[in-house]
């Protein structure tokens, strides 16, 4: 089957659903790929380069006529047109706000399928576009607020005065919110992070920010976004970021929930109370803002010269890395509907991922889908697992009493076998109990790597029943005189066999600083 | 007492004094060597002065048939044992080690059954302790014997390495215990041979299933275990012919194998009757009703493997079995070098239970060369790897499953693992997706930090060989 990548047209757009690393992976998977000439300007991605990876440039009516169709922007009605009959189309629909373009795509005979509506379960994290794209405007808010503050935002001890360094505090650790936390901890500023989930305190350390914890209780949310939270909490938390505006330099908020306006997390009141230089980016300002004063898409500066920055297309700010995740998203969806990785795409209906995204089957409408419960909370970009060492389940040694019980019991046993034994075999006991004592604390003190050595050697040194049997052939039977000869055979094999073998394994065995 | 007999009692003595400072010596790296040569050495004393007594004896008696057999044996076994040993394979040398075992174990019986057969100056008081160990002898032997051979034949897969269910298994080793119990005590009331050929036929069928009904992955308790029956099989034959020297070196060798086999089990967390009696395929299926979420896995080429490696400043390799079979210690160890020279810190980590034989994957990189001061333990490396870069995975499963520190109902929680997905990245080298040996299901290979690199982990490693010499220095 042939895969298109298109020309974006929204205006605006600098992002491509396929890079020419991607491209190579579709063809992998056994796709023809068709990109629409120019693509990948936006990205400066030269047509020269997809060429490269495999790929045929075309127009723009072969690119839309392909198979499957990926974009990043839902088409519009002239590009939809192009499509042909049973083609399936892979873009970010956003078909919960878009109910409108939902019932067009129903009215034609095209699959249509929709990357953001990929649910958050950790088998699907690999074709998640919404983490994707939040990890690049995490960042990119970083760069945008150093972009605008007029200082370092590490602290230097220099020749002209110590520098102190920037104090950021980041509302909202999701996975936009530990990007930007992970990039202002490694510009050197110090990082504040408040979340209403605690959970998130371990991922916020381990990346170098220090986690603000609202006191009071939440509920846990079913679907692994936070929840519109109480009363109670947004009283909490707004004291929090009145106290936290006075003091910090940079403000980013990375409050969104689903379907819903985005919270005011910074009043008015705080924004003014910040000092003069200070930037806020509200990563939430498409859904409403966070902050009161954030004009969508705009940078505006406050009459206390605090600069709000409220760009709705950070992605696009970073295009190429933003094209190369989305694409590396498309491709791993892909290869999730491409089980025979024979270039030929199959829709199964039973797996919820797949379930997940179908918006229209074959012109048949089949959105939205039945909902997927997430069991735990999702471990989003969190390189820090929580620890849960099972303790428990280690084998639990004896009771002491048991112990001490037996070894007594073995004891006396041992007592009255050696006390009651005919001559020889007290001595022989003796001798066998110490050296068993002699071979435990030998043995213990082996080093781990050498118990292949040790095995041979042991071995070897076993062949000593030699002996016995070498005595047996001072015996003058015919059958004793085979069978022990039968026995020395054998067991020199051992000893010649056993040494040797330790000396060459133990050759091997060299130092570094041997060498 | 002849002067020959005094003097070859103190050889004897020197001879177990010998062959304690030869276990000693392998205690550290750089007396080992040291330690072989007592071994030698005890081994000489010994069997001159038995040769001396052998000599003296054939003189008093007149017959030198004895000695010439004994000059054949010797000679012929010295030679097969020396062109054996320095043939070996080191992937095979858990086989070839079984296959020693067996030796001992066979050579026991033998000796047994000679004790029998030739019972003529035994202190009317004393035979029914003689016939006794006569039967304990031949049956620990007897034991030792079959059950190398099965360890020996599922080593080399010349037999299904999957534990043989037999119903009841457990009522059968404990009825051949019943029978051998009774036997005894019929043979030292009346002393028939049937009796001891009886008591060899169980013996080995009982050595067989033992071992029969205990899986691969096992194999390092069980050749452990027989270690150790090797061992005391020799100590047996120590009582029967009042020999000091036979009981010391059994002794020594019978504990030196159960230690082993004791911390084989810690290292898997199961007790030794567990392994021995048990094994997963009982345990298991309790949880597979509630299949745990199957993760998709993330794929990388070896070309993406040598820019991980070149851009790591710290690597981890973690061998296991798999390593073994695909031959795979010598490129392993050419990248390790390569990686070395271009400033990377490498190391390895080695579970207790990796491979087939206790100490397996250490003499496989010694052989390839690997400097053995960067070949850890795993409880050396466990608290370095949250600070490492890239942790290799090649062919090693369970002995890297986080499930056994982090779900408390997997078959194989509390079992000590290497914690490799601490590390940033992880490369996990494998065939396929299949479970390893526990045939628990392994939740690193869906991590976010895990990558797979499928095929042939020799033809993998090699490939980023060759690649890494493509990837400039960059950082």
């Amino acid at each position: 089957m042939q895969v298109g990548i298109v020309a974006e047209s929204a205006p605006g757009e600098t992002r491509v659903a396929g890079t020419p690393s991607t491209v190579a992976q579709l063809r992998r998977l056994g796709y023809d790929v068709v990109v629409e000439r120019g693509a990948g300007a936006g990205s400066r991605l030269p047509d020269a380069a997809y060429a490269e990876a495999g790929a045929r440039i075309g127009g723009a009516g072969e690119a839309w006529g392909c198979d499957i169709v990926l974009t990043v922007n839902a088409p519009n009605d002239p590009e939809l047109t192009q499509m042909q009959d049973g083609a399936v189309l892979v873009s970010w629909l956003s078909p919960g706000l878009n109910p409108a373009l939902v019932e067009k795509l129903a009215t034609l005979p095209i699959t249509a399928l929709a990357v953001d509506a990929v649910p958050r379960i950790s088998r699907a994290q690999s074709m998640d576009v919404l983490s994707s794209t939040a990890n690049i405007a995490g960042y990119r808010a970083v760069i945008e607020a150093a972009n605008e503050f007029g200082r370092f935002f590490t602290g230097q001890v220099t020749a002209a005065g110590k520098v102190p360094p920037a104090k950021v505090l980041v509302a909202g650790a999701g996975v936009a919110g530990l990007a930007a936390i992970g990039a202002a901890s490694s510009l050197g500023a110090i990082v504040r992070a408040t979340d209403p989930r605690p959970e998130v305190a371990d991922q916020v350390r381990s990346i170098g920010g220090t986690y603000l914890p609202v006191e009071v209780a939440v509920e846990q949310s079913a679907d692994g976004y936070a929840k519109a939270t109480s009363a109670d909490y947004d009283a909490a938390a707004a004291r929090l970021y009145a106290e936290q505006a006075r003091d910090v330099d940079i403000i980013i908020t990375t409050a969104n929930i689903p379907g819903r306006p985005a919270p005011k997390l910074i009043t008015a009141a705080d924004v003014a109370a910040m000092k003069s230089g200070s930037v806020i980016v509200d990563l939430a300002a498409g859904n409403g803002g966070n902050v009161e004063g954030t004009v969508p898409g705009e940078r505006v500066v406050t009459e206390n010269g605090v600069t709000i920055i409220g760009y709705t297309d950070l992605a696009r700010r970073l295009p190429a890395q933003a094209s190369q995740l989305y694409g590396q998203n498309l491709v791993n969806l892909l290869k999730l509907l491409t089980p025979g990785r024979d270039g030929v795409l199959v829709l199964d209906l039973d797996d919820v991922v797949q379930r997940a995204i179908t918006v229209v089957r074959d012109g048949e409408k089949l959105w939205p889908p039945p909902p997927v419960s997430v069991s735990a909370a999702p471990p989003a970009a969190g390189p820090a697992a929580p620890e849960a060492r099972v303790e428990t389940q280690r084998r639990r040694p004896f009771p002491l009493a048991g112990r001490i019980a037996l070894t007594v019991v073995g004891l006396a046993a041992l007592l009255a076998l050696v006390a009651f034994a005919p001559p020889p075999l007290p001595q022989h006991f003796t001798v066998l109990v110490l050296a068993i004592v002699v071979g435990f604390y030998v043995i213990g003190k082996v080093a781990h790597a050498l118990h292949t050595p040790l095995m041979s050697v042991t071995n070897a040194i076993s062949g000593v029943v030699v002996v016995g049997a070498m005595l047996q052939l001072g015996i003058d039977d015919p059958i004793t005189l085979v069978l022990a000869g039968v026995a020395v055979l054998l067991v020199s094999i051992n000893i010649f066999g056993g040494f040797a073998v330790t000396r060459r394994m133990l050759r091997m065995f060299s130092k570094e600083a041997a060498r | 007492m002849s002067l020959t007999v005094a003097i070859a009692s103190a050889a004897y003595l020197v001879a177990a004094l010998l062959f304690i400072l030869a276990l000693a010596g392998l205690s550290r790296h750089e007396t080992a060597r040291g330690g072989v040569v007592y071994g030698v050495g005890g081994m000489a004393v010994a069997i001159l002065a038995t040769l001396a007594l052998v000599i003296q004896g054939a003189v008093a008696g007149g017959s030198w048939i004895g000695i010439v057999i004994l000059v054949a044996a010797l000679a012929v076994g010295g030679a097969v044992g020396l062109w054996r040993a320095a043939r070996v394979e080191m992937t095979g040398m858990p086989q070839f080690i079984a296959l020693m075992h067996s030796f001992v174990g066979l050579a026991a019986v033998l000796i047994g059954w000679n004790g029998h057969l030739e019972s003529g100056d035994v202190a009317p008081g004393l035979l029914g302790i003689h016939r006794a160990e006569i039967f304990i002898g031949v049956f620990i032997g007897a034991v030792t014997f079959t059950g190398s051979i099965v360890a020996y034949l599922k080593l080399s897969a010349r037999m299904r390495s999957a534990p043989l269910v037999l119903p009841g298994r457990n009522a059968l080793n404990i009825a051949a215990l019943a029978v051998f119990a009774g036997l005894t005590v019929w043979f030292v009331i009346d002393p028939q041979l049937w009796l001891l050929v009886a008591v060899t036929v169980v013996a080995l069928a009982l050595g067989w299933h033992l071992v029969a009904s205990i899986g691969g992955g096992d194999m390092p308790v069980v050749i452990s275990m027989l270690n150790s029956y090797s061992g005391w099989a020799a100590a047996a034959s120590g009582f029967l012919l009042d020999n000091d020297l036979l009981i010391v070196t059994g002794a020594l060798v019978g504990s030196s194998g159960a230690y082993l086999s004791y911390i084989m089990c810690r290292a898997m967390n199961r007790s030794f009757l567990n392994v021995i009696f048990g094994g997963y395929g009982n345990a298991a299926p309790a949880k597979r009703g509630e299949e745990a979420e199957q993760g998709e896995v993330q794929e990388i080429t070896a070309e993406e493997t040598a820019q991980l490696l070149a851009e790591a400043k710290s690597v981890v390799i973690t061998p296991g079995f798999g390593m073994a079979v695909a031959q795979a210690q010598y490129p392993v160890a050419e990248l390790s070098r390569i990686l070395r020279e271009r400033g990377v810190d490498v190391r390895f980590g080695i579970h207790p239970v990796a491979g087939r034989l206790p100490g397996h994957m250490n003499v496989l990189l010694a052989e390839a060369k690997v400097p053995y001061d960067i070949v850890l333990e795993m409880d050396e490396i466990n608290e370095d790897l949250p600070e490492t870069d890239v942790v290799l995975v090649i062919g090693a499963n369970d002995t890297v499953n986080p499930a056994a520190a982090e779900e408390p109902g997997s078959p194989i929680a509390g079992m000590p693992v290497l914690e490799v997905w601490k590390a940033r990245e992880v490369v996990v080298f494998k065939r396929s997706m299949a479970s390893g040996y526990a045939g628990v299901p392994n939740p690193l290979f869906t991590r976010d930090n895990t990558r797979m690199l499928f095929g042939d982990a020799k033809e993998r490693v090699q490939d980023i060989v060759r690649a890494l010499a493509e990837v400039t220095t960059s950082s």
